[in-house]
């Protein structure tokens, strides 16, 4: 059974007045448990309207909207319930940080799901460790932290309710690469040993492209494709053509094909451009790279 | 050439005292950002400035138009010693800057009277300021939103408009930080576009701090540093092909650039790290793969 599954959902804003717009236009999505998504598409395309949905804190104009089997809408369900289940972790997290130490507000989430003191304790812990926060850190306030560090801390008090879903809204947005790759990884580390369901909204195709399992594209309030990634990067020039940046490796490859040389449109990374090289060289018998 | 900035012996700490030392009355601690940067701007160049958080790039932007005053050495600006408060007035007119977040440059309530604020502080007369207004806001592509409200704009747009007051006040150079690290690569692109319109076409100077390698390669200069230092300081193609130094010091190269390094590491010792470009990139992948 998917995790996430929507039908012909669609959303509607400012309905019945001249400023009427369509965000999210009949979409049917399943999501399966376990899986890394991630969501690209341009400001305006409808995916964080879509993800708001995925937690009930915006209802349906049409449409329905399934957690783990249940319509969220339907009226024997708690919202709070749901909200336990589905951890959205909006952009730029840091500016919703409000207790006085990093400990409380790590502690903050567990605490309302009325968490046993040890439990929340012990989550505090493993998911400070998690997000690379130090123990020392934990009792200062979190404004003494650097912009890097307050949002691991604002971000690892979502993870610490350890939903079955964690959505996060660019997480490194205006993060240098360094910090990019930090949060990156911590997410995959988070995702790896929990084993749960993880979207991630970003603007940078390199990013998705080495991290996810899946990659939702989102144009016009509609689902342009979901699939893996070569599945998805195979489609490079239309991702393209609806003004989407494609990983500059995946556009070289595509000048390839275009100067009318037989190799895969599909490569994505740079490790998988090298394979893909080589693979090529093999098989026209041209002896193929060293030590590839 | 001449230089529009230039930093001699540069040397700034930023004081943060801490409580016990307050307490005891004793001297403030001093956190170093540089003690000795030389680095200077060519009039009508386009510089990069590369560096990870903490190197200094901001600190150093902050000096060019007198928002931060070095603690020591010495540092000109369109010809004015910073230090010299009398041409506070002076320097600001010829160094223009731009930061990161939209939201916090804009003051007016509709776009043009916006990009009018600087020109009326300057005491500019209403005809002249009229035709500076309408230049300014054709320049960055956003005349015809002129008379809209900036909460109506997108981040890049009102990135845009932000640059627009800028150019309103005709300044020699325009320093800008990291404009683009919250805009989607739509956004990116718009404020891109109008840099390199503004260095081209106008011979305004550009220093340009960003994390993003793709941007930096369009620069003629890039400028990396790293712990208050200058590190790499060269054409962008010949600074990327330093793909292990860069690394270090936590700094992307672009996807076509490492590629080339892989190549080379496995044997390929004619491919060239000098390569920024998917062009560049395709054409030796295309000998490479047709065997010639």
């Amino acid at each position: 059974m998917s995790i996430i599954k929507t039908e012909k959902l669609t959303f509607t804003y400012s309905q019945g007045t001249p400023f009427e717009k369509t965000a999210v236009n009949n979409v049917d999505l399943e999501i399966e448990e376990g899986e890394l998504v991630g969501v690209i598409g341009h400001t305006g395309s409808g995916k964080s309207t879509l993800i708001q949905h995925f937690n009930g804190l915006i209802k349906p104009t049409s449409g329905r909207v399934l957690i783990d089997g249940t319509d969220i809408w339907s009226k024997d369900v708690k919202l709070r319930d749901i909200r336990f289940k589905v951890g959205l972790v909006f952009q730029y997290p840091e500016y919703q940080i409000f207790e006085d130490t990093v400990y409380k507000d790590i502690a903050f989430g567990p605490k309302n799901m009325g968490l046993d003191e040890k439990e929340i304790d012990r989550r505090v812990r493993e998911t400070a460790e998690l997000v690379g926060i130090s123990p020392e850190l934990l009792k200062k306030s979190p404004f003494e932290l650097s912009g890097g560090q307050k949002r691991r801390v604002a971000i690892a008090g979502v993870m610490a309710m350890r939903p079955k879903v964690l959505i996060l809204d660019e997480p490194t947005a205006g993060l240098d690469p360094r910090g990019r790759e930090t949060i990156l990884g911590q997410i995959k580390r988070y995702h790896d040993e929990t084993r749960s369901t993880v979207m991630l909204v970003s603007h940078s195709m390199e990013d998705v492209a080495r991290f996810a399992s899946r990659i939702l594209v989102m144009n016009k309030g509609e689902v342009l494709c979901y699939d893996t990634p070569p599945a998805v990067f195979a489609r490079a020039e239309e991702i393209a053509s609806v003004g989407l940046s494609v990983p500059q490796i995946t556009k070289i490859f595509g000048l390839l094909r275009k100067r009318g040389i037989d190799i895969r449109g599909d490569v994505y990374t740079v490790e998988f451009a090298l394979k893909t090289i080589n693979e090529y060289l093999e098989a026209h018998g041209r002896g193929g790279l060293e030590n590839a | 050439m001449e230089n529009i900035i230039s930093a001699e012996d540069l040397m700034f700490y930023y004081s943060e005292p801490s409580e016990e030392e307050q307490d005891n009355g004793q001297e403030e601690n001093k956190i170093l950002v540089f003690e000795d940067l030389n680095l200077s701007i060519e009039k009508g160049s386009f510089t990069v400035i590369l560096g990870h958080n903490g190197c200094g790039k901001s600190t150093f932007a902050k000096h060019t138009n007198a928002i931060l005053l070095p603690c020591g050495g010495k540092m000109t600006a369109a010809g004015f010693d910073t230090s010299d408060e009398s041409r506070l007035f002076d320097i600001r007119k010829h160094i223009g800057m731009v930061f990161q977040n939209p939201d916090n440059q804009i003051v007016a309530s509709v776009v043009e009277e916006d990009v009018a604020f600087a020109l009326e502080n300057m005491g500019v007369p209403p005809d002249e300021m009229r035709v500076r207004v309408d230049e300014a806001l054709k320049a960055v592509g956003m005349y015809e939103y002129r008379e809209h409200a900036p909460s109506q704009l997108s981040g890049g747009q009102k990135q845009r408009v932000a640059i627009a007051g800028i150019i309103a006040m005709k300044p020699d150079c325009i320093v800008l930080d990291e404009p683009t690290a919250m805009l989607d690569p739509a956004g990116r692109r718009e404020v891109m576009k109008t840099i390199k319109r503004l260095n081209r076409e106008n011979g305004v100077t550009i220093v340009l701090i960003t994390h993003y390698m793709d941007e930096a390669a369009q620069a003629d200069r890039v400028v990396v540093m790293d712990g208050g230092k200058v590190i790499l300081d060269d054409t962008p193609s010949e600074v990327f092909s330093h793909v292990e130094k860069l690394r270090e010091v936590g700094l992307d190269v672009p996807q076509s650039t490492q590629l080339m390094y892989l190549l080379r590491e496995n044997g390929r010792k004619d491919a060239d790290t000098h390569i920024i470009t998917e062009e560049e990139c395709a054409d030796f992948l295309e000998r490479l793969l047709r065997g010639k």
